[in-house]
């Protein structure tokens, strides 16, 4: 490993961080500013011009609130909790990659973390790991609203998982690999062979269940019963006070930004954009263009997360069961199928 | 370097799964068998097994173990709840455990140790030649395992149907 | 039984069909309405810096009111106290003295007034009943405080301010 290596990764860890924390950061400044939008409000407007500095103040009231650990908690695993659910949040991001290659002085830089050959399996174990910080944070508070609440965690969690899995499955077979990198360059441009390269247009039923269980896996509403305040008083996190219930709510917003990427990286083309190679831009140009993209694409998903918690009432428990195992895991194996008979039929007719 | 990690990753693994086995309380039992899990997971990668590694990951971290908490936190065990257990029960537990030590023992022997370092084929583990092998060698055995988990889940459905009189 | 009114509605419950059972349309449908919201006008009034017009009978803080030469008008007969249902109103009554001629209208004054503001119910009796009309409750917003006994309100929060020459 040469020295320069390793600054580059570095360098490339830092911001990405940074940035994610930013962004989950303004997140939920700009929940606010989308519900109060769409209910017909103003929203926070006193702290900064226009309220940007609200963030800010809900962190530093949040770091001098005062700490209540329950007396009868079991407080190593109360604090490891909110600490696993930032931690599982933020590990997703070292896969997805940012944007196409960089060259600097004659190196290039891959605008990613690490390309693992066996990306999208590493977004799935991440996602699947989330649960824990929930799980364990619920079991340690020694309450039973937040025990149901972890039960429910857990539960949506492995229900939503495999429709997840199978939806990406299908997703797979057509792009025959599991680097999100080759996956990314795969959906290069936006129009080619007669239809568009994004892969939203080659699996759109993929892409419903991957959109409705990605809602499911981030606790987002419609399906945020975990933390469903007419039934659970909070959920997961009723006891949590201060910083530990700030890294809950933190963890959310990360989820929801990588969650966000990992969308727009596997069915929204990733870093592309259209006419990306038509319009006589050098290299380097497309690759920052392309950052760029990324980052609109993945604020317009999280845009949506937030107008569709907005607009949809919350499930009830039997009905996200119902909707998990009746609907979408039959439809997703459906969908390989079809997926399946597509690609054979392509491979004999169309070649 | 390679060795020592190795050594280390092993020495965590043993000390976590006995950590398991003396805690008291049975949720602390199930985080210390996920925390072994992890390191299992760390074995795969250090034997270049990403795809074992990740599978691994995936199912026994994110799934098996879920429920396993799931169930212990709906259950609620404390030690009053715990019932007594029979002397005959711990003579027959020591007996069964001296047996499964004698069969280790014995299929280690018969086998010859292999060299826990040095990879056989280094690129095995990656998922385009794990997946080769599977469906050209091995494709008798995996047929037959998902036949095996297809019959294990439609008994699993068979068994939380209800019966359509007593609904 | 036929209804007599006639206006009994039988509501026909159908079974959903498939486009219904689907959800999305009926999903699209309510985040398009949602998403026209963003661009309505809002009708938010920023407090502090923008206020509302009162309405013309609005009941505020009560003001003791001075007469044309600024002398308090309140003659401390006690009917204020008398109509007020919530028992909010108090004071003591003082005779005036020689070269107080300019600061109190009549012979007798109030020369300790409170009212609890925490037991006032805005009803605006004592308004009607104050045969002096010196008291009214045309003030703003009582504004809110920590403790009880700033709710207290005694003559230097309620009488006017004197006439600027």
């Amino acid at each position: 490993m040469e020295a320069a290596f390793v600054i580059e990764k570095f360098i490339l860890i830092t911001v990405i961080f940074t940035v994610s924390l930013l962004v989950a950061m303004y997140s939920t400044y700009a929940e606010r500013k989308v519900a109060s939008f769409l209910q017909d409000r103003v929203g926070p407007n006193r702290a900064g011009p226009f309220g940007i500095l609200q963030p800010l103040a809900d962190g530093i009231k949040m770091f001098t609130k005062e700490e209540i650990i329950p007396t009868h908690a079991n407080k190593f695993l109360f604090i490891a909790g909110p600490s696993l659910a930032i931690l599982t949040a933020c590990i997703g991001t070292a896969v997805i990659p940012w944007g196409s290659n960089i060259e600097i002085a004659g190196r290039t830089i891959p605008l990613q973390v690490a390309d693992v050959n066996v990306g999208v399996l590493y977004i799935f174990g991440v996602v699947s790991l989330g649960v824990y910080g929930i799980m364990i944070g619920g079991w340690a508070s020694n309450n039973k609203y937040s025990l149901m609440g972890a039960i429910r965690a857990a539960s949506q969690n492995i229900s939503y998982e495999i429709a997840m899995g199978l939806s990406i499955i299908a997703l797979l077979m057509s792009t025959g690999s599991l680097s999100l990198k080759v996956i990314a360059e795969q959906q290069s441009g936006f129009w080619a062979h007669g239809w568009f390269t994004w892969n939203a247009f080659q699996q759109p039923l993929g892409f419903l269940i991957f959109l409705i269980c990605a809602f499911a896996e981030t606790n987002r509403s419609p399906f945020d019963l975990p933390e469903c305040e007419t039934e659970l008083v909070g959920g997961y996190h009723t006891e949590y006070s201060s910083m530990k219930l700030g890294f809950y709510l933190f963890a959310e917003y990360i989820n929801m930004f990588v969650s966000s990427a990992v969308m727009a990286t596997l069915y929204f083309g990733a870093y592309n954009f259209p006419f990306m190679h038509h319009l006589g831009l050098s290299a380097n140009m497309i690759s920052i263009l392309g950052v760029v993209f990324m980052m609109l694409k993945i604020f317009f998903f999280i845009f949506f997360f937030m107008w569709v918690r907005w607009t949809i009432p919350r499930f009830r428990y039997d009905q996200l069961m119902n909707l998990g195992w009746k609907v979408l895991i039959p439809l997703s194996i459906a969908n390989i199928v079809l997926t399946g008979i597509w690609i054979t039929v392509k491979d004999i007719y169309f070649k | 370097m390679n060795i020592s990690l190795f050594y280390f990753v092993a020495f965590l693994s043993i000390f976590f799964s006995l950590l398991v086995i003396f805690s008291k309380n049975p949720v602390h039992s199930v985080l210390y068998l996920i925390v072994t899990f992890f390191t299992f997971t760390v074995h795969y990668i250090l034997l270049n097994a990403q795809f074992l590694a990740i599978v691994n990951f995936i199912v026994y971290m994110g799934a098996i173990m879920v429920l396993f908490l799931f169930v212990l936190m709906l259950l609620n065990l404390n030690k009053e709840s715990e019932p007594a257990k029979s002397p005959l029960l711990k003579i027959a537990g020591v007996v069964a455990g001296m047996c499964l030590l004698v069969t280790v023992a014995g299929s280690v022997k018969t086998l010859h140790t292999s060299n826990p370092i040095v990879l056989q084929s280094p690129t095995l583990g990656l998922v385009k030649n794990l997946g080769k092998v599977l469906f050209s060698d091995f494709l008798l055995p995996f047929e037959v395992s998902s036949i095996l988990l297809l019959s294990a889940m439609v008994g699993a459905v068979l068994l939380a149907k209800r019966e359509p009189n007593d609904a | 039984m036929e209804s007599l009114s006639n206006r009994k509605k039988v509501i026909e419950q159908k079974p959903l069909t498939l486009m219904e059972r689907l959800y999305l349309p009926a999903i699209v449908k309510g985040m398009a309405i949602t998403f026209m919201h963003m661009f309505k006008k809002k009708p938010t009034v920023f407090y502090p810096e923008q206020q509302r017009e009162f309405s013309e009978n609005w009941r505020g803080m009560h003001s003791l009111k001075r007469d044309e030469e600024g002398r308090e008008r309140c003659t401390a007969c006690g009917l204020c106290a008398l109509s007020c249902p919530a028992e909010a109103i108090t004071m003591i009554a003082g005779e005036r003295q020689k070269g107080e001629e300019n600061l109190y209208r009549e012979e007798k004054y109030a020369a300790v007034y409170e009212i609890n503001m925490l037991r006032c119910i805005f009803c605006g009796l004592c308004e009607e009943a104050c045969p002096k009309e010196a008291i009214y409750l045309d003030g703003p917003i009582v504004p809110s405080d920590y403790l009880r006994k700033d709710f207290i309100y005694g003559k230097e929060k309620l009488v006017e301010e004197p006439f600027k020459k």
